[in-house]
């Protein structure tokens, strides 16, 4: 659908340097990097606010590198402060459609207001609107556009965390109805949370490209590697149990007990190695979760050491080197892992 | 309130004392215009035809040199704000130059200019439009010494605009066009009536340059002139008080739009 070709962009002391991805119609694809990174101005040049100094854009087969703003049908979103603040909420999502002379405007404002659930705020003001409200009516105008992408840049982080998830799930559900997005954030939670394809971003550079299974198992970039969480990364599946405020997560035949209010279905498991503990034989604990594994691997790492335990899938766990010392951790030898069920996160559960 | 005038009362007293003698400074002479004047020469005045006709003549072509030059006066203005190009300083300094320069000899530029000598008075001649004399001249004359308050403020109004608005709307697929005339101009809007209403009033109030294009017809600020000079103050002074009170009134109104329009807009 949309096909970049080694994008080159300079932006004032700033070199986007050879960006070349793909993006599937219908794919939700976020470009994740540290700020500074380049994904902004990558965003704009998508969008034809700033030019490329050499390389190609296609859409649908067309070659639209010079093509002008308004003929790309590509519309973005910003973090913040970009409705017309002249302009009531529903002036702002029909503005698209009357910009094309459409006719239904009415109807079609209002199909778009629905989606988000702003329907009951059309005569406001911009500015009387809260955090979450004002990107919704955001998206209901980049829907209202029918647009072939819509760009989102950080559209989550001006919204506090509650209206943050809401809005999570309505961004999903706005990709299920078959709208290509690709969405730029610094979040890897929320790239997780979203994401059916991620580019990692690095000093602009597009340095991975893959699913976000892929890119947290087998990190290509420092920038993935840093975040210590994303070494226990696992898909599955999450049920709910009846008369217990736990849930299971199955993956690979291993049952692991979570503790979550997220929805059942499909969904990414994440454990922190540092939430996770070692011991030589079971143990009476807190913990639900305990499984007897084969170390595969015992690593140095800056802090302490990294211990690889195969317990059907592999888990990494970081223990201090005294810890191993005293237990005696050598490779091949068996031991028991633990882990809580609230240290496990959850992530796009309920997606299918 | 200010921490300088909050922690000394000298200086608080010594400062509010000095700008009321200020104020003092313009209120009291418009005041004592009006206590010179009886009311019943007050009333007299307004009832006569020159004066009616004066007032109206000041009114009406200061408005019409205002809306016509705004044609050009707008879109300049926002190239203003939205291009850089070479020599720009220069093209400020050319907007002010107006203001600076005696009214009396703007006048005689723009005589030289508008005189049925000149080639864009012989043009005028040919389709039967004169200036000189004549109320064109005299809206020209007006126009000449106030473009500049319409310039800058519209100038203002227009950078104060966010460009990423005007990208947005065009990622929905307005046309430039349809972006200035939805987006840019509304939300200059306020800067530009603010403009209109002091290009309304420096012009409507011009003497200078007005005088040397066309003493007749009269405007109020000529007619005000030539009554003090024929005849002395106590003959000027009521239709002095008389066009004073028009522009005070007609500021007051304007104010109040504008008012109002800072409260819609901050709904």
């Amino acid at each position: 659908m949309l096909k970049l070709d080694n994008i080159s962009v300079t932006a004032g002391s700033f070199q986007l340097k050879n960006v070349s991805f793909n993006v599937e119609r219908g794919d939700y694809f976020v470009i994740l990097g540290p700020s500074g990174a380049g994904k902004s101005v990558l965003l704009e040049a998508i969008a034809g606010l700033r030019k490329p100094d050499s390389g190609t854009i296609h859409l649908r087969g067309v070659d639209i590198t010079g093509e002008r703003i308004q003929k790309r049908n590509i519309s973005i979103v910003y973090q913040d402060a970009d409705l017309f603040p002249h302009l009531s909420v529903y002036e702002n999502i029909a503005y698209p459609l009357k910009s094309r002379k459409e006719e239904g405007v009415k109807d079609k404002v209002l199909v778009a207001a629905e989606l988000v659930g702003i329907q009951d705020k059309l005569h406001r003001k911009p500015d009387t609107l809260s955090g979450g409200e004002y990107q919704r009516v955001s998206l209901a105008r980049s829907i209202a556009a029918d647009s072939d992408i819509i760009l989102l840049d950080e559209p989550l982080s001006s919204i506090d965390s509650k209206a943050r998830g809401d809005l999570r799930a309505l961004l999903r559900r706005i990709n299920r109805k078959g709208i290509t997005v690709i969405h730029v954030t610094h979040d890897y939670e929320e790239a997780i949370s979203v994401a059916n394809k991620i580019a990692i971003m690095e000093h602009g550079e597009v340095v991975h490209v893959d699913s976000p299974e892929e890119i947290f198992k087998h990190p290509k970039s420092e920038f993935v590697a840093h975040f210590i969480g994303v070494k226990n990364f696992l898909g599955g599946s999450l049920r709910s149990i009846s008369k217990s405020d736990l849930k299971t997560f199955t993956t690979k035949g291993l049952s692991i007990f979570c503790l979550t209010d997220a929805p059942d279905g499909e969904a990414f498991l994440m454990i922190g190695p540092d939430e996770i503990s070692i011991a030589n034989s079971r143990q009476a604990t807190s913990n639900r979760n305990q499984f007897i594994g084969t170390i595969k691997d015992i690593a140095q790492a800056r802090l302490g050491c990294e211990v690889t335990v195969d317990i059907g899938c592999d888990l990494v766990v970081t223990i201090s080197s005294e810890a191993r010392k005293s237990l005696n951790l050598e490779i091949g030898g068996e031991t028991w892992v633990s882990f809580k069920a609230s240290s496990c996160k959850i992530y796009r559960s309920g997606d299918l | 309130m200010n921490t300088l005038l909050r922690n000394s009362r000298t200086l608080q007293l010594a400062f509010t004392f000095l700008g009321g003698l200020l104020l003092l400074f313009i209120v009291a002479p418009i005041a004592g215009m009006y206590f010179g004047t009886s009311l019943h020469a007050l009333t007299d005045s307004a009832n006569n035809k020159e004066v009616q006709d004066s007032i109206w003549l000041s009114l009406w072509t200061s408005m019409a040199g205002t809306v016509l030059f705004s044609f050009l006066a707008i879109p300049f203005a926002y190239v203003l704000a939205r291009k850089d190009f070479p020599f720009k300083n220069l093209v400020h300094a050319i907007i002010d130059i107006p203001i600076i320069i005696p009214h009396s000899a703007a006048g005689i530029a723009v005589l030289g200019i508008v005189s049925r000598d000149s080639v864009l008075g012989k043009m005028a001649d040919t389709f039967g439009l004169r200036f000189v004399g004549h109320p064109a001249g005299i809206i020209v004359a007006m126009a000449f010494v106030s473009i500049p308050f319409l310039v800058n403020a519209a100038r203002d109004g227009f950078s104060a605009v966010p460009e990423r608005l005007e990208k947005i709307a065009l990622t929905l697929g307005a046309s430039p066009v349809r972006v200035f005339f939805t987006v840019s101009l509304p939300l200059a809007w306020r800067s530009i009536l603010s403009g209109f209403i002091l290009m309304w009033g420096r012009g409507m109030s011009e003497f200078g340059a007005v005088i040397i294009v066309a003493y007749n017809p009269q405007t109020a600020p000529v007619m005000i002139y030539e009554r003090f000079t024929s005849y002395g103050l106590q003959y000027s002074l009521p239709v002095a008080a008389l066009f004073v009170t028009v522009c005070l009134a007609l500021f007051l109104i304007l104010r109040l739009i504008k008012k109002q329009v800072r409260h819609v807009e901050a709904r």
